[in-house]
């Protein structure tokens, strides 16, 4: 353990980088070679594989761009002195509070083709963001986003600001103050929030039915397939997998958190 | 000659009041004191990282605050290096990385990184390059923070109590690498403590404060041959 310590301190911060997301890439990769031979049959992977990645292509991108977001939302939360902060926030968190469906249906009320906002985004775009993948990222970023946010703000929030004085006081601008103090010091909540993020972005389920429209083979993610699927065999392997897929993700997320990068 | 400092302000926070004018030449100035009285607080406000009330600060003839005029310099542009009382290094960088971070004057990470070696070794820290500040003990981080101070080719150094959280012996190891290094660098310092010692063997000038106001200020006669004891002052007029 002494020895892994003093290799990890060793190691520049680049390989550092790598070597978290390599853990976190290899933590997906067990997961789902776990699941295989868990599932003592690989009959079913033909009706597994499909919402298998397109679970992958939903929640990966959702916590990426949920993450970007909500740090930067927490960061503005944190440091902004404007009226209204916690009204924003509050206006932010209705995810958690509301209904998958419920979020869902606004979605809907707002996306699609017809509405003003919709054929915006289609005229720019050049597709609806409803009932394709495009649509269920949507609704799992959505989903995963205060998670993020609210978890960013009290990191960053919680983060001694005589590290930030010192810094300003060496001649770092304010956004390298930012980058290269507040957030490396706030990293361990703010990946507490990515990780609970990820997994609310892999079990998503209401307003994906909602937007995305549980089409097979185009937006059926795993958490709609197990529901579909209810009845047949291969929901054993699919449950598996996901609760597998959590726990890689959960440990990557957590090994960037204490890594020293 | 410009002095290297002049600070004319009032700050009020709470029920405490500061309402101090001095001026001070090159050299190591020490603001001595008990605590409480606003050393600290004087340091911040030439820092930039609090504003005044009212009053001017002037730093080598560039004027950073002035109040009535609304200038207000960030602590970014007013090229202050700091040395805080718990060094403040950043937990998270090697102590290399530290004061590299504080080099404005070499563009490249692998310059800044030179000018941050040749500081770590006019400290005696260069052997601590690749630690993290959390390994180093207190007189090993105050060495560093010394040399992140130093580093950015600042126009003034403000330390904050440097060595009041170190034993005795470590205290007085630090106490002569301070004014040596501050000397042999040349540029201007302002020193708080609250130790009476201290302030007599580290200032070239003691401005005595107590109350938000400077009561005295004293020169401290330097001998020239080094086996001299320091300690001999003449009276000079508080301002």
């Amino acid at each position: 353990m002494t020895r892994t310590r003093a290799v990890v301190q060793a190691m520049d911060v680049k390989w550092k980088t790598v070597a978290v997301v390599c853990t976190v890439v290899a933590g997906f990769g067990l997961g789902f070679g776990v699941a295989h031979l868990f599932a003592g049959s690989i009959a079913y992977w033909d009706v597994v594989s499909g919402p298998f990645y397109l679970t992958l292509r939903v929640a990966i991108p959702a916590t990426i761009l949920a993450g970007v977001a909500g740090i930067t939302s927490g960061y503005v939360l944190a440091k902004g002195r404007f009226p209204g902060r916690n009204v924003l926030e509050t206006i932010g968190s209705l995810p958690i509070i509301l209904p998958p469906t419920v979020i869902g249906f606004y979605l809907l009320e707002v996306l699609a083709p017809g509405t003003r906002v919709g054929g915006f985004v289609t005229r720019v775009v050049g597709h609806a963001l409803v009932y394709n993948v495009a649509g269920c990222i949507f609704a799992a970023t959505l989903a995963a986003f205060p998670f993020c946010m609210r978890a960013a703000r009290t990191a960053i929030e919680g983060v001694d600001p005589s590290f930030e004085q010192a810094a300003r006081a060496m001649g770092l601008s304010n956004r390298r103050v930012a980058l290269r103090v507040t957030l490396p010091l706030a990293r361990r909540g703010i990946a507490a929030g990515l990780t609970i993020g990820c997994a609310r972005a892999l079990g998503e389920y209401g307003a994906t039915l909602m937007v995305g429209g549980d089409i097979n083979g185009k937006t059926r993610t795993m958490s709609l397939a197990i529901l579909d699927e209810f009845t047949a065999p291969e929901r054993n392997t699919m449950l598996l997998i996901l609760v597998l897929m959590a726990v890689a993700a959960m440990t990557g997320v957590g090994l960037l958190g204490r890594s020293r990068v | 000659m410009t002095p290297a400092l002049e600070v004319n302000v009032t700050r009020r926070i709470g029920e405490f009041d500061l309402d101090e004018t001095f001026s001070v030449e090159s050299g190591l100035s020490v603001l001595f004191g008990p605590s409480g009285v606003g050393k600290s607080m004087t340091l911040s406000l030439i820092a930039g990282l609090l504003r005044p009330d009212t009053g001017t600060i002037v730093i080598n003839g560039t004027t950073v605050t002035d109040c009535a005029q609304g200038t207000y310099v960030s602590t970014q542009a007013r090229r202050v290096g700091m040395v805080f009382q718990d060094g403040l290094l950043l937990p998270h960088r090697t102590v290399l990385d530290n004061v590299a971070l504080a080099v404005r004057q070499a563009n490249g990470r692998i310059a800044r990184r030179a000018v941050a070696h040749t500081w770590l070794e006019r400290v005696g820290a260069d052997q601590l390059s690749d630690r993290r500040p959390g390994s180093l003990s207190g007189g090993q981080r105050q060495r560093v923070a010394l040399a992140r101070g130093l580093a950015g080719e600042p126009s003034l150094v403000l330390l904050d109590e440097p060595l009041s959280a170190l034993d005795s012996v470590v205290r007085r190891e630090l106490r002569n690498l301070i004014r040596d290094v501050i000397v042999s660098s040349g540029v201007p310092a302002v020193l708080v403590t609250h130790d009476a010692e201290e302030a007599e063997q580290l200032g070239d000038v003691v401005i005595s404060m107590d109350d938000g106001r400077v009561r005295a200020m004293r020169t401290v006669e330097r001998p020239t041959s080094p086996q001299s004891e320091p300690g001999s002052t003449t009276s000079a007029e508080a301002t």
